[in-house]
């Protein structure tokens, strides 16, 4: 042959370098690459969370209080929803045609072929008026799911609200398994209990073709899990007192706590002005919520545990007397002037015994038991000896729950203030401040900041004669029913039980002959011992509180009263406290005059001195 | 382009070592018959895997699917083929020339009255729902008048004028094909080349043509300054290597200018001659990561299909990417993606060897034969099975553009399918026929 036959080895060699290198590059792709595998994943395994339902939350009675009710999403797939009157559409949803524009836009610019919603949360009623036209709009569909539904209106702000999880949260690893577009309580119970009321979510693992069409579940499902709904939780309130208190406070701004003095559990929780949960369902949340947040009313500031800068009042000299019987400074004879060079008062007879001084609320009594209570000669100088008192006073009220978080189940706490050897240290320097500097704190002014749940564990306190259980809202998770763990605990303020005996018959006439008469319900045989206060407002006519547990005798209720601008504890605060415990006490209301007063709200017109 | 031409030996008659029979059947090569049925067998299973749909069992030879219609094919083609082995084998060269003639005129036939399908003016309606592409018939007619004038015993090698003529031969087919917008048909034209090497063209074309090809490809890929760099560089290199090349340095600066003139007018030709299509298949070999979704969708979801395989494949008809429409055209140029995704790297191994055991089968019959038209015929075949192959696998992973043709015997279709066994086939029936042939 000849040299050109040789050339067939030549046209071998270029067949076989083909079929090498396409072996060689299909094995790095097929075998040593294996991005390929996770980007088929993504193509063509579609993951559908199951969203579990939601935990329902019961009141104390067994009244449901949040539910779920259906709604409706209007999903969109753009590329099938061509040739579309967007006019007629607007029309249809009563939107805006721009607004319907908008959406469209969105739609398509987040996937030409996958579904994504166009209008979210529509109602029951919406959903009927659009499904049976839905059919001249390809492309659109409804997407059903469930939403947060409260029957009964009432206790939004301890219940709080979901909604959708927030880029921040997303980005937040103690989030972690949360998608976006994902539900979240974002206050009240329904943050504090998250874990418990989502339940687990399952996920199915999808077949999907290009187009985004179902095609059957994935590996028939072996890899799927079922979800699992979230716990019921059990609450403490008592929903007819919740409702009652509403009525009585709706168009009054301030605060009604209420707690089972034996047990802390809230049986209400009113921060006035309120607003119906409901709001924050619908596809209007987000216009609504604004509009809460701005409102020269502070409707979403949640008073009972955050208005923490209002000084208590008068009703702290209950908690002065109580350290200064412990102390030994003073007896229940002791006996004081009514010294108005002292700090003013007003008219009652002198000199008063502690009983008296409770019952007409004398302040020079209490400057002077106060007095006696922080300047109790430890130290020669009397700079040093105040400061020493001071601090040994600070320590026990804190026993009573003030200026700290008192721990209860709704998230947002504040911590209040009391009066601290450094605050006045940085203030007026280290020994520049004596008695006469503090006084104030006697009579509960000055530098003390409490909050309406304070006030109503107070009144806990003494109706338990020395200790609380950390106050809280809900009382079982899930079906067991059984009394969650950590709402068990009894603190122990630094107060013997004896001490409380007196306080508690002062405050018995407080409320039998005193300045809370409003408040009594001897008629019925209840005897409710209470104490009014004022809080000095520099803003506006002064705050008016009214403290009160009921009956004397194996106390049920405990109860703080917070009226803003309300001037008079014994005028606003003190009825509705009456009303609320008789509600409580005997499920009637039979004191309607005191009701009509309360409603009238002619307290708050009442001309200032 | 010349042959050598063999000198009679006077010898007749083979050693006769070898069986001889008279019938066609007999000495037909079962072994390329045997790769053949191989092939389509598998072909014909992909092209089923590629519609299998677990809701809704449609049976593999139901005709409402392409799998039933291609068995429809591989039936017809076996008739065709039993004909083509029973005809006398001497028609195909002496017809060879009104064969190719008919199927020039055809073209252009097609070209005028074809109603346009996708922007191609290829296709001919035949009525009934069966259309034909008749550039698919023009490979053998066009490989069949290719050997005819190779084997002319006047053909000098250095005539300018039979260079001209066969240059004439091989492209004219193309040309009417591109006018018929199947570039990619067209292409397949230049496979021949390596034909026209086995039979004597200088070795200098297919090395330049490789080169320029590389060149090209690589401006694309490499910055321009680094990539002249790297020529100059193993152009020195080679000088330095060979002393013949420094001898020849003028020549060697004159080709370097020229390649400097190459790599800057590859943009210009790339952006402004290039029709966009044809564009954005350079931009999806270059890099299909710019726009997966757009220019790029094809090879990077074919790559992901064929990826997703690992190496032992999802198993017969558990793929996923090419079962859900994510590959385009899946039962046609594509089909090797359900090959890399259920069979994995073993499969498309064993395929890739199927059919380097068919083209070295081909060059092997290709070498038996007596006649330079057998042998010519034979190389010719091997060249446009290779060239398919070449390009049908690389676009798929990636190392080809994407260039619209079908995997030989594979692919869904029965023109293609029929064009591929009447090439084969005839190659088949002047083999089992080389003993009655003389040598000249």
């Amino acid at each position: 042959m000849n040299y050109l036959e040789n050339r067939k080895y030549v046209i071998q060699a270029i067949f076989l370098v083909v079929g090498v290198v396409y072996a060689l590059r299909l094995f790095y792709i097929q075998v040593v690459d294996s991005s390929y595998k996770q980007a088929a994943e993504t193509n063509a395994i579609k993951t559908v969370i199951q969203y579990p339902f939601r935990g329902l939350i019961y009141d104390r009675n067994g009244e449901l209080l949040v539910q779920n009710t259906p709604v409706y999403d209007l999903m969109i797939v753009p590329k099938e929803a061509r040739n579309i009157d967007t006019l007629r559409l607007a029309q249809m949803l009563e939107i805006p045609l721009e607004d319907a524009r908008e959406r469209f836009k969105k739609a398509r610019a987040y996937s030409w072929v996958k579904p994504s919603i166009f209008l979210q949360m529509l109602s029951t009623q919406d959903f009927a008026h659009i499904q049976d036209n839905l059919i001249d709009f390809p492309g659109f569909y409804i997407n059903a799911r469930t939403a947060r539904g409260y029957p009964h209106k009432s206790l939004g702000h301890a219940l709080g609200y979901i909604a959708e999880i927030s880029p921040k949260q997303l980005e937040d690893t103690s989030y972690h398994g949360y998608r976006p577009g994902d539900y979240i309580g974002k206050a009240g119970i329904e943050m504090e209990y998250e874990k418990y009321l989502m339940g687990k979510r399952g996920v199915k693992y999808k077949m999907v073709n290009v187009r985004g069409i179902d095609k059957g579940p994935f590996k028939d499902g072996a890899y799927d899990t079922l979800s699992v709904a979230g716990q019921n939780l059990v609450s403490t309130i008592d929903l007819e007192l919740q409702a009652y208190g509403e009525y009585l406070m709706d168009g009054a701004k301030g605060s009604v706590v209420a707690i089972e003095p034996a047990t802390g559990e809230i049986l209400a929780y009113i921060s006035a002005p309120f607003y119906d949960p409901n709001l924050f369902t619908g596809k209007d949340y987000g216009k609504n919520y604004m509009q809460l947040l701005q409102d020269p009313d502070k409707t979403m500031f949640n008073r009972p545990i955050m208005a923490d800068r209002n000084p208590p009042g008068s009703i702290f000299k209950l908690t002065q007397a109580l350290i200064a019987l412990e102390e030994g400074v003073i007896n229940p004879r002791t006996q004081f002037a009514c010294n108005k060079s002292l700090v003013n008062c007003h008219p009652h007879p002198s000199p008063l015994d502690l009983y008296g001084a409770v019952q007409h609320s004398c302040n020079p009594w209490f400057f002077q038991a106060y007095r006696a209570l922080i300047n109790q000669g430890k130290s020669k100088n009397t700079f040093t000896d105040t400061s020493l008192g001071l601090k040994d006073w600070r320590e026990q009220v804190l026993t009573f729950g003030f200026g700290q978080k008192l721990g209860i189940d709704i998230p947002g706490e504040k911590t209040g203030i009391i009066a601290s050897t450094d605050l006045y240290d940085r203030v007026y320097g280290k020994n520049r401040w004596k008695y006469s500097t503090i006084y104030s704190l006697s009579i509960g002014q000055g530098e003390l900041g409490v909050t309406p749940l304070q006030m109503a564990n107070f009144m806990a306190i003494i109706a338990n004669k020395g200790y609380y259980v950390t106050p809280h809202i809900i009382r079982s998770v899930g079906e067991n029913g059984k009394p969650l763990k950590e709402n068990q605990e009894r603190h122990y303020t630094s107060v013997k039980p004896q001490h409380y005996e007196p306080i508690i018959e002062g405050m018995a006439e407080v409320v039998r002959a005193g300045t809370a008469r409003r408040a009594n319900l001897e008629k019925v045989g209840i005897v409710v011992c209470g104490k009014t206060g004022t809080a000095q407002n520099p803003q506006g006519p002064d705050h008016a509180v009214f403290v009160a547990f009921a009956p004397k005798e194996n106390p049920k209720i405990a109860i703080a009263v917070y009226v803003e601008h309300g001037k008079w504890g014994g005028q606003s605060a003190a009825p509705i406290a009456g009303l609320m415990i008789e509600k409580f006490l005997t499920d009637t209301v039979t004191m309607k005059a005191q009701e009509k007063w309360v409603l009238s709200r002619e307290y708050l017109n009442i001309k200032s001195k | 382009m010349p042959v050598e031409q063999k000198v009679l030996g006077g010898k007749i008659v083979q050693p006769s070592s070898r069986r001889q029979s008279t019938s066609v059947f007999g000495n037909l090569d079962w072994f390329t018959v045997l790769l053949y049925f191989v092939l389509v067998a598998l072909g014909w299973m992909n092209i089923y895997a590629v519609v299998y749909s677990p809701e809704n069992i449609v049976n593999i030879f139901s005709f409402d699917i392409n799998s039933g219609k291609q068995l429809l094919w591989i039936g017809t083609g076996v008739i065709l083929m039993i004909v083509l082995l029973v005809v006398d084998y001497k028609v195909y060269e002496h017809l060879a020339y009104p064969i190719y003639g008919g199927i020039i005129l055809l073209l252009l036939f097609t070209l005028a009255v074809a109603n346009p399908v996708a922007g191609s003016r290829s296709w001919l309606d035949l009525g009934g729902g069966v259309r034909l592409q008749p550039a698919e018939l023009a490979k053998f007619a066009t490989a069949l008048a290719i050997s005819r004038f190779l084997s002319n015993v006047s053909l000098r090698q250095q005539n300018m004028k039979d260079q001209m003529v066969l240059a004439a031969i091989t492209f004219l087919p193309a040309i009417i094909i591109i006018l018929q917008n199947e570039t990619g048909s067209a292409l397949v034209f230049g496979a021949f080349i390596l034909a026209f090497f086995r039979e004597g063209m200088s070795p200098l074309i297919l090395i330049i043509g490789g080169s320029a090809a590389a060149i090209f490809i690589l401006t694309l890929l490499v910055p321009k300054l680094y990539l002249l760099i790297g020529v100059a560089a193993l152009m020195g290199l080679a000088m330095f290597l060979d002393y013949r090349l420094m001898r020849r340095f003028k020549t060697m600066i004159a080709l370097f200018v020229l390649i400097i003139g190459m790599v800057f007018s590859v943009d210009y030709f790339v952006n402004d001659i290039l029709q966009p299509h044809q564009q954005n298949r350079i931009k999806a070999l270059i890099n299909p990561e710019a726009d997966p979704l757009g220019y790029g969708w094809n090879v990077t979801q074919s790559k992901i299909a064929i990826g997703s395989g690992g190496f032992w494949g999802k198993g017969f008809l558990e793929g996923t990417q090419t079962k859900f429409d994510f590959v385009p055209e899946q039962s046609t140029d594509f089909i090797f993606c359900t090959i890399g995704e259920e069979h994995g790297w073993l499969g498309s191994t064993i395929l890739i060897g199927l059919f380097m055991l068919l083209l070295m089968r081909i060059v092997y019959i290709a070498e038996r034969q007596k006649s330079v038209f057998g042998r010519t015929y034979g190389y010719c075949v091997v060249s446009i099975i290779f060239f398919h192959f070449v390009i049908n696998v690389g676009m798929t992973i990636g190392l080809a553009p994407v260039v619209g043709i079908p995997l030989p015997f594979f692919s869904y279709g029965g023109s293609s399918l029929w064009s591929f066994t009447i090439l084969l086939f005839i190659l088949l029936a002047i083999d089992a026929n080389r003993n009655r042939e003389l040598v000249r």
